[in-house]
């Protein structure tokens, strides 16, 4: 197959769909890890650069539960999720809105400031280490014919579907749901009914992290956590959130998928290293041609 | 102006005046970082385009003065200029893209992130051109009457083998400080300003916004391409991750946004800061908890912070009142 003057290698169906099973359950990981993100700039408008870090704490969190406690990674949920609402919280209430001013190029470098302290703080205390949660069942699984999935990787797309399913439950059928839903649609108004924004916007900044702090619980068993394991992640939810338009929970599992599939399709005919960079090339042009995305609304000239 | 001329006088002596070692590294660190961070704050402090990705600028004119020496042979002193005004073009086009495409604020801020990670994957993905991910080692030169044909002075005269880089990113630092004092005094600078205080009423204006923002995003990587050219010569050496990684994007925005964004002197202020922070707690910290990475960003990363909250001006807005307070009147600092 000729591409752009370049050789592509020719595949048998099976193997090209196996590429594309396997970037289905990739592309679980990054919806979840997108997921968050989607959620707190669809409220506050904040790309949120320390999402990356918060995600590493969230599996140094998950790996010493283990190895201190002997928790296993998806029980672990049950601590690290709670954690990272309250972390977040606070971060936004007294820390990010605080220091922001209200204005969106100063909140994108209050985040980064953030992530650099959580990301070397982890470097400090950590090091540099890279730390693997082991479980016994991490080889099993089940043979799907043209791929081999494992169960960790069943149970981080079942992981990620679900937590979308119940993210979606949760602001349509609560009233904290249809509250920041409200801030989302119109700050001043909401303020006008008697929402408390500051207190909404802490909420929603909280839900992101439990989200990414849940996604630290189903990432665990499969990836070792290092204190710069958030970056590998980071652009590639900046890209999933962009593409499946920014605020939208569809857009992120839809995006997430697609990236997912495309990234090992890339891997499967550019090889391991140039592979990598469809997705940087997805992002541009999504940023630059359709900035809104698949399914968002609001215009990307903000 | 006289500031200015204090300042570059001091910095020219100061090799003489500490002798060589620990201190003029520190100095030449700190000249280093205020070039960077000078390149951003030409498209971020004036004209307002906060870039998370200035290491596209840093890796090409480091790539380009590498690969022209590296595969061709061409002298270095040829391959700088080449490596500037390839890096110049490289702004232009990411601009062009960019800003044609309306892209402002956070957007801005992603797209250039995707760029410098997507010349960090060609980089690595390429090696018959880049060498790969093994990055490109340049020859030593060890013949003593070479050091300035090939722009290497490890094996000059000895005050030339201790100081050469020394002034050489002083030489560097100086001329983007003149050329971004020049530009604040253009026609265009003020443009420049217009646009980052209110792109459509500066349009409204007349002010062909695009053609200025492009401007100015050519000038900041022209910059940046300068500390590229420099890096490789001192070092000999590059590699994807340490030219395109997001490290050098993110000391190139710490330094203005501290030392205080839009002012000539602010990077270099900044830049001195931190480091000057950074080198105390290494000193104190580090050696009580022993030698342990990340205390210095941890530090830098809090400053950050804290600047933003509380100095939008950053150190030279400070400096600037305090003056004020201190004469009582609105002496210019």
């Amino acid at each position: 197959m000729e591409f752009f003057g370049l050789t592509l290698p020719s595949y048998g169906w099976e193997t090209v769909l196996g590429s594309a099973v396997s970037g289905v359950f990739l592309g679980a990981i990054y919806a979840l890890v997108a997921l968050g993100l989607t959620l707190i700039y669809g409220v506050l408008h904040i790309i949120n650069f320390a999402h990356g870090a918060l995600l590493m704490l969230g599996m140094y969190g998950v790996f010493f539960l283990w190895k201190l406690a002997g928790i296993d990674p998806y029980l672990a949920m049950l601590i690290v999720v709670p954690g990272g609402f309250a972390l977040g919280y606070l971060l936004q209430r007294f820390v990010i809105g605080k220091a922001s001013h209200g204005r969106d190029e100063i909140i994108l470098l209050v985040t980064l400031g953030l992530s650099i302290v959580i990301e070397n703080g982890a470097l400090f205390f950590f090091s540099a280490t890279e730390r693997s949660v082991l479980v016994p069942y991490d080889l099993d699984g089940i043979d799907l014919g043209v791929t081999y999935a494992v169960w960790p990787e069943i149970a981080a797309l079942a992981g990620s579907l679900a937590i979308t399913g119940a993210l979606w439950l949760f602001m349509m059928r609560t009233d904290t749901g249809r509250a920041i839903r409200a801030v989302a649609r119109e700050r001043r108004g909401a303020q006008l009914v008697g929402i408390n924004v500051d207190h909404i916007f802490a909420v929603t900044f909280g839900l992101g992290t439990a989200i990414v702090a849940a996604a630290a619980s189903l990432l665990a068993p499969t990836y070792p956590v290092h204190p710069q394991i958030g970056n590998l992640f980071v652009l590639i939810a900046f890209t999933v959130v962009v593409l499946g338009g920014m605020g939208s929970f569809v857009g992120a599992l839809v995006g997430g998928f697609l990236i997912g599939i495309t990234e090992q399709l890339g891997r499967l005919y550019m090889g391991e290293s140039l592979g990598v960079i469809t997705v940087s090339v997805i992002f541009i042009l999504v940023l630059l041609l359709r900035p809104t995305g698949l399914f968002g609304q609001r215009s990307g000239q903000g | 102006m006289a500031g200015w001329l204090i300042i570059a006088l001091a910095l020219a002596l100061a090799p003489l005046a500490l002798g060589s070692g620990r201190w003029v590294e520190f100095l030449e660190l700190t000249l280093f970082v205020a070039v960077l961070g000078q390149g951003w704050n030409v498209l971020g402090g004036y004209g307002g385009q906060y870039s998370f990705g200035n290491a596209v600028f840093f890796g090409t004119g480091a790539y380009v003065q590498a690969l022209l020496q590296y595969r061709f042979g061409i002298s270095p002193w040829i391959s700088l200029w080449f490596a500037i005004a390839g890096t110049a073009a490289v702004g232009a086009a990411i601009g062009w893209l960019s800003f044609r495409y309306g892209l402002r604020g956070s957007y801005f801020a992603l797209i250039t992130l995707a760029f410098a990670e997507a010349f960090h994957v060609l980089a690595r993905s390429f090696p018959s051109i880049t060498e790969g991910g093994r990055g490109v080692q340049l020859a030593l030169n060890q013949d003593p009457d070479r050091a300035l044909a090939t722009f290497q002075f490890n094996f000059a005269g000895s005050f030339l083998a201790e100081n050469g880089f020394y002034y050489t990113i002083l030489a560097v630092f100086l001329a983007s400080a003149f050329a971004t004092w020049r530009m604040e005094r253009t026609r265009f600078g003020a443009q420049l300003i217009a646009v980052r205080e209110n792109e459509d009423a500066a349009q409204a204006l007349g002010i062909d916004a695009f053609r200025v923002k492009l401007g100015a995003i050519s000038i900041s990587a022209a910059i940046t391409a300068a500390a590229g050219v420099y890096y490789v010569q001192k070092y000999l050496f590059i590699e994807p991750g340490i030219a395109f990684g997001t490290s050098k994007s993110v000391e190139a925005l710490f330094a203005p946004i501290i030392g205080g964004l839009g002012t000539v002197v602010g990077p270099l202020l900044g830049s001195f800061f931190i480091h000057g922070v950074g080198e105390a707690a290494k000193a104190t910290i580090g050696q009580a908890l022993g030698d342990r990475p990340g205390v210095d960003l941890i530090l830098f990363g809090t400053i950050l912070i804290l600047v933003l909250a509380f100095l939008p001006r950053g150190l030279a807005g400070l400096w600037a009142a305090l003056w004020r307070r201190l004469t009582g009147g609105d002496g210019n600092a």
